[in-house]
């Protein structure tokens, strides 16, 4: 048959000479490469980090445990418009929307918001189709990872573990994520 | 009988028949869209503007094009008419200047609109409206009014179609709803509060093309899409009894009327069928609703939840 990329080589049987015989040379050459190996970890630079003290900088494609966003005056950005739980290819988000009373314009941004906002965390495939499909840029995937854990009952999780905090230093930043999503969307538009 | 040419399909009506109606005996995509029009509702039509299409040729007597676009649901053919709908590049055009001003003063709200996925004016911009406004003003806002216990009267997002006004019109007995003011001042009055204690008085939240008319049984409680359409009906001994359920699980959680594919009502239901029966019990289920497969409402159901076409 032909080759499709002439990189292939034809195994030949040839007789093998003394010191390929005695494979000692074989074996020092694989012990060196070890060896290097051994030194560097030893009296080098280390290829692993100590994770929980220490964490890499995740690429802006990263996607994690999800965020729903408050905006700058603290009030929920989220309107339970059900559009990321119908984008949702794995139906992990439910929500139960509710009307906003009188006096909580301070926690909720629109007349409607969601009561009860539940993603399950074992179906979810962290796919971020759910920020895409936001038009009030509430949710976002951040840098986050879900914690894992023996039992199954605690991955549904509801609005305590997703809306972020209304302190300052409670806030998630997203805005590297932001940035990323925007670029993706400019870029699928010619006419940007 | 008088023979019509639309967007090179050639179709042969009674006297009388309008374009529109001539287009949808066609079907498919050369029917003008409308927001205003009907057909169920004597009188509707020739608000809206958007079903303009352009007379390329009068009729077989008197050949000359029509100078301007007319309204394809007022204007009735004529034998020899041709007419370009989708195939003239200056009906999209006018009709993208429709859309813009339809959406002038509209809020643009539908993540929170109960419509949002059966609305008219949602599929309508999403067609041929553009991605930006241009429009640089206050837009004009009502506070909303509950009319009656279960429709809710958005102001803000009406068009100002007067379907709700024939509906009250002819299907309730005595006229008690109109609009009142002029050109951007008009609105729906309170007149139409006046009309909450007919029994047919809920039609007019099915008959809207917009948000404006919402049920405030279904208000905010899910969206349209979450929802699985059933027909069923019961026996009433003021209407049809023929309704479609929108069910979550085997809970009901909305009732309307049956709606064709051109969003409208041949059979009214009275408002006990609409607004008071949503036990289990109610309603006798006789199979999915027909959704169209690009409908947001068939999205996420599978095979057998909704049958789609």
């Amino acid at each position: 048959m032909q080759s499709l990329t002439n990189r292939s080589r034809n195994v030949v049987n040839k007789k093998m000479n003394f010191w390929e015989r005695i494979y000692l040379v074989a074996i020092f050459k694989g012990m060196w490469t070890t060896l290097k190996h051994f030194l560097r970890v030893m009296f080098g630079k280390s290829h692993t980090v100590r994770y929980p003290e220490v964490k890499r900088p995740f690429a802006p494609v990263w996607r994690g445990w999800h965020v729903l966003k408050r905006d700058e005056k603290g009030a929920e950005r989220c309107t339970a418009c059900g559009l990321c739980a119908v984008a949702c290819p794995a139906e992990a988000i439910t929500m139960t929307a509710a009307e906003r009373n009188k006096g909580e314009e301070h926690l909720y941004r629109e007349e409607k918001y969601a009561a009860v906002y539940e993603i399950n965390m074992l179906r979810c495939i962290f796919c971020g189709l759910c920020e895409e499909a936001c038009p009030k840029e509430a949710i976002f995937l951040t840098d986050r990872i879900v914690p894992s854990d023996y039992a199954r009952q605690g991955f549904v999780f509801g609005k305590d573990l997703l809306v972020e905090g209304v302190e300052p230093e409670k806030r998630i930043d997203v805005s590297v994520r932001q940035k990323h999503i925007q670029e993706k969307k400019w870029a699928a538009e010619p006419a940007h | 009988m008088p023979k019509v040419k639309i967007d090179n399909f050639e179709i042969e009506v009674p006297e009388g028949t309008t374009i529109l109606n001539a287009a949808r005996q066609i079907g498919g995509d050369i029917v003008p869209p409308a927001m205003c029009y009907y057909s169920t509702l004597k009188g509707s039509g020739g608000k809206c503007r958007t079903c303009l299409v352009k007379v390329t040729k009068g009729s077989e007597k008197d050949p000359r094009p029509m100078p301007k676009l007319v309204a394809s649901c007022q204007t009735t053919v004529m034998d020899g008419m041709e007419v370009a709908n989708i195939t003239s590049d200056e009906v999209i055009k006018a009709r993208a200047g429709v859309v813009e001003f339809l959406l002038l003063n509209h809020p643009l709200d539908c993540p929170i609109c109960d419509q949002a996925g059966e609305c008219h004016l949602q599929d309508l911009a999403f067609e041929h409206g553009a991605e930006n406004t241009r429009y640089e003003f206050e837009r004009r806002t009502f506070e909303k009014i509950d009319i009656g216990p279960y429709i809710k009267l958005h102001m803000t997002r009406c068009i100002l179609c007067y379907r709700c006004v024939y509906t009250a019109q002819q299907l309730t007995d005595g006229r008690v709803h109109g609009i009142i003011g002029r050109g951007d001042h008009a609105e729906i009055s309170t007149f139409i509060e006046k009309a909450i204690d007919n029994d047919f008085s809920g039609n007019v939240i099915d008959v809207c093309p917009v948000g404006a008319l919402t049920d405030r049984t279904f208000r905010f409680k899910s969206r349209v899409w979450f929802l699985n359409p059933m027909d069923a009906h019961r026996d009433c001994p003021t209407c049809s009894g023929k309704a479609v359920v929108w069910m979550y699980g085997k809970e009901i959680f909305r009732v309307t009327a049956r709606k064709d594919r051109y969003g409208e009502v041949h059979d009214f239901i009275c408002n006990t069928c609409r607004f008071e029966k949503k036990g289990a019990n109610d309603w006798t289920i006789e199979g999915p609703r027909d959704i169209d497969r690009h409908s947001v409402i068939s999205q996420n159901h599978y095979e057998g939840a909704v049958t789609v076409r």
